[in-house]
């Protein structure tokens, strides 16, 4: 069993409540912050810890922050992404729903640390429930004097305001949440420049996954330096990952990054293996966006080692022969899915998701998604497989933002790795439908040759 | 330090420039002119924010600046990217940019309706130019176009949706130049769509504007519906002494009819001001105007054809082609009098008494072969 430094009281009863999370250690943090560190030395501390940005990208947060945008008598402001659309991806949902304390509490040292006296978190439209649950923490946050004005005598004042989204997938996208959240329609703006120096009404601003957020606690509690011995290289601290598809437990686990892939798969104290006794055909690693890796290439890289559950380690080799650790949305595939069927609902997805700001991605999802069609329902040709290739390829980069790739890369994968699936589909129109292909080679890890 | 401003060295496809820092990759380019452009559909330098969008305008930056000459990894919208000193800039000399470009072009006419001999933007329509010049020469989709139904947006402006790019100029037009905006993008991905919710009329006395800056047949003046293809008509500076804009226009003249009234367009296809409702729609009279000359199309263009020399206009050019390109050849796809007989360059035809007859062309000399069949002809172009 790993280090756990999120979830660790989340079995305690009424942990939700201020009462319970309070006696159990809560605000220690927001104390040892505000009373005896000062913004910069926060800042430097989340630098030594060697955080990395829970979100999907894995930018270092103590960087991020120290890049924002200083002007005089022009307020700053903090914003939690808690816009979590990225299919695969639960994390954030089980952290607030459990522990919204935490999250507050690392908002508080946050907006402590950069400055933010009005704070945000823009929280994804279709999580009905969680709204209130982060109302009521907040508002028993400030009934007990760490919210609102002159927080525990420091003269720092913050406000946290919960703001809903309308059930974009583009408003995960910093730039396009901040348009959201500024009441406009939700397109992602042209970068640069970055919302570090022109964010929230041209104001600096820095937007933080909910997970980065709440690992700022257990920071600035055990120190940046304690907390970047945990891991593994520049993968640091804990991670949750939300595992689902074809296992027996699936659910929210907190791992360590030093666990591998094989164990974290197959081991009791994580997924407990394939469900139904079943073989591993395939697996995407960090959320739907992410390149899909076969059996053979996700236990072991390409060069024969052992793949880990960390930044580095999933994604050796490339796109070529690794793929990303993302957001930490793990979907696990059987030997009786179909890469096709499952590649086309994901294009599907993000056909229906693109802003339809610029061309290539309003465009080419449109025309992915078609073709795949095509393809699954036993009416596609061969040709249709290298022009699929070809539009996937004229997607990815050419984008305002990253949802162009995003498109770009589960199709890209896809063909690279299970090409002949697609073939198969191409060849046997009749059976394609019945759609219990399963191409059990995959399922057995064998030498790559490289 | 000296008072004067120090200037940006900026090499785009080789040739540098000099410009003010703050300058964008595209307008830098501008200033050289010519093939190093990059083509533009949704910037527009009248309209603030504008451009980012259409990724038509995609560069490669080979060197960042002289401090920091790292490459930058993608390709960048040049509209919205602004110059470093000691940039280089790839343009039509980067095959990634020039597959990028097709890309977009092949992506902006999957679900365009191509339907130009029907459309009233033909012959001056930027989508038209772009696909001529990067599109390929068939279609790879192989599914039913995006269609949506034609609405007229009060008496003067028709919307057009399924032509549209989704440049966003018209919403703009409408937020900067007009006092009230009501129409906007509806809906998202593949099925947005620029509308006014419930139907109504966009009545300002600027709004017209929207269709002077629409890339293709989108947004097209209900006054000049059908009247006219562009290249059948004139344009003619003029101006009115108007109380509202400047009353500078181009009126496009057929006979002594003015058929329809513009914004003055330069070589970008940009309007030099924005003019207002009444001069574009209501003064369709010869004499609410005072003629100033002749308007300067570019000869490339399709309006300067046929009807125009010797009498208003372009001139015919003395000198050869690479002496005013500065050297550079023409970029020809193919040699016309390769497959035609029509107008072979050594016969004048201004000396021929009347029009011109199939008579007047000399035959070919016979090849002995036979004559290529219709299907074969096109087979070849194709190839």
């Amino acid at each position: 069993m790993g280090v756990k430094l999120l979830l660790d009281k989340v079995h305690i009863e009424g942990i939700r409540y201020y009462d319970a999370y309070r006696k159990n250690g809560g605000y220690a943090a927001v104390e040892k912050a505000l009373k005896t560190m000062s913004p910069e030395l926060i800042v430097d501390e989340v630098k030594k810890s060697g955080l990395r940005g829970r979100g999907g990208a894995g930018f270092p947060t103590g960087l991020k922050w120290s890049f924002i945008a200083k002007p005089e008598g022009v307020p700053r402001h903090l914003v939690c992404n808690a816009d979590e659309s990225e299919p695969g991806t639960f994390k954030d949902r089980y952290l607030m729903e459990f522990l919204p304390h935490l999250l507050i509490e690392g908002l508080i040292i946050s907006s402590f640390a950069l400055g933010s006296n009005v704070t945000f978190i823009y929280i994804r439209g279709e999580y009905a429930w969680i709204p209130e649950i982060l109302e009521q923490a907040i508002a028993e946050a400030k009934a007990n004097g760490w919210l609102g004005k002159n927080i525990l005598g420091t003269g720092f004042d913050c406000e946290i305001y919960v703001q809903r989204g309308a059930g974009a997938y583009i408003c995960g996208e910093e730039t396009a949440l901040l348009e959201s959240l500024e009441g406009k329609r939700g397109n992602p703006r042209i970068k640069p420049p970055f919302p570090a120096v022109k964010g929230l009404w041209d104001r600096p601003t820095v937007v933080n996954n909910v997970e980065t957020l709440a690992a700022v606690v257990p920071v600035i509690n055990m120190g940046g330096e304690a907390y970047a011995k945990i891991g593994v290289g520049r993968s640091t601290g804990t991670k949750l990952i939300s595992a689902c598809g074809n296992i027996n437990k699936p659910g929210v686990y907190e791992i360590d990054m030093t666990i591998s892939v094989e164990e974290f798969i197959y081991s009791e104290t994580y997924c407990g293996g394939i469900a139904k006794g079943k073989r591993l055909k395939a697996c995407i690693p960090g959320g739907s966006s992410v390149p899909i890796l076969p059996a053979n290439l996700l236990l072991k890289t390409a060069k024969g080692e052992t793949r880990y559950m960390n930044y580095e380690s999933l994604s050796d080799g490339g796109f070529a022969t690794g793929s990303m650790l993302g957001s930490g949305g793990f979907i696990v595939l059987d030997e009786d899915q179909c890469v096709v069927r499952h590649t086309y609902t994901l294009a599907r997805f993000y056909r229906h998701e693109s802003c339809g700001q610029c061309s290539p991605c309003r465009e080419g999802t449109l025309w992915m998604d078609k073709i795949l069609k095509n393809i699954e329902t036993g009416k596609g040709k061969k040709k249709d497989i290298d022009l699929l290739w070809d539009v996937q390829r004229r997607i990815e980069g050419n984008t305002i933002c990253p949802l162009g790739d995003a498109a770009a890369w589960p199709v890209a994968a896809a063909i690279r790795h299970f090409r002949d699936e697609f073939e198969w589909h191409v060849d046997h129109p009749d059976e394609c439908l019945k759609r219990n292909f399963g191409l059990a080679h995959y399922a057995d890890p064998i030498e790559v040759v490289t | 330090m000296s008072e004067e401003k120090k200037l940006f060295k900026v090499t785009i496809d080789g040739i540098t420039i000099e410009v003010e820092p703050g300058t964008t990759i595209l307008n830098a380019a501008r200033q050289i002119g010519g093939e190093v452009t990059p083509p533009a559909m949704c910037y527009y330098t009248k309209l603030k924010n504008s451009g980012g969008k259409c990724r038509t305008c995609l560069v490669e930056v080979a060197a960042g600046s002289a401090a920091d000459p790292r490459p930058m990894p993608k390709l960048v919208a040049s509209c919205r990217t602004t110059v470093m000193d000691g940039m280089v800039v790839k343009n039509t000399t980067s095959e990634r940019v020039l597959d990028a470009r097709e890309g977009v072009v092949e992506f902006l006419l999957i679900n365009h309706p191509i339907d130009c001999p029907i459309c009233d933007q033909a012959g001056e329509c930027d989508l038209q130019d772009l696909s001529y010049v990067h599109g390929a020469d068939a279609s790879r989709f192989d599914f039913e176009k995006r269609t949506f139904v034609k609405h007229n947006l009060g008496p003067y402006i028709q919307l057009h949706m399924t032509r549209c790019i989704m440049c966003y100029r018209c919403v703009y037009v409408a937020d900067q130049v007009t006092n009230k905006r009501v129409h906007g993008i509806l809906e998202r991905g593949d099925k947005a769509e620029i509308a006014t919710y419930i139907e109504k009329a966009l009545d300002n006395d600027f709004i017209g504007n929207v269709i002077d800056v629409c890339p293709v047949g989108a947004l097209t003046d209900r006054t000049f519906r059908f009247k006219s293809r562009v290249w059948f008509t004139k344009p003619v500076k003029a101006h009115r002494d108007c109380s509202k804009c400047c009353g500078k226009v181009h009126a496009w003249f057929r006979g002594d009819e003015i058929l329809r009234v513009t914004g003055r367009k330069d070589q970008w296809g940009e309007v030099e001001d924005w003019i207002c409702n009444e001069c574009r729609f209501e003064k369709k009279s010869i004499h609410d105007w005072v003629i100033e000359g002749p308007a300067e199309i570019n000869r490339h263009s399709v309006i300067s054809q046929g009807h125009y020399s010797g009498k208003v206009g372009t001139t015919k050019p003395n000198e050869p082609f690479s002496k005013v390109m500065k050297g550079r050849q023409p970029n020809l796809l193919m040699d016309i009098h390769s497959v035609s007989e029509v107008n072979p360059p050594e016969l004048d035809l201004s000396a021929l008494p009347g029009p011109a007859h199939s008579t007047d062309f000399p035959k070919r000399k016979d090849t002995g072969e036979e004559p290529l069949t219709i299907s074969e002809k096109s087979k070849g172009r194709l190839g």
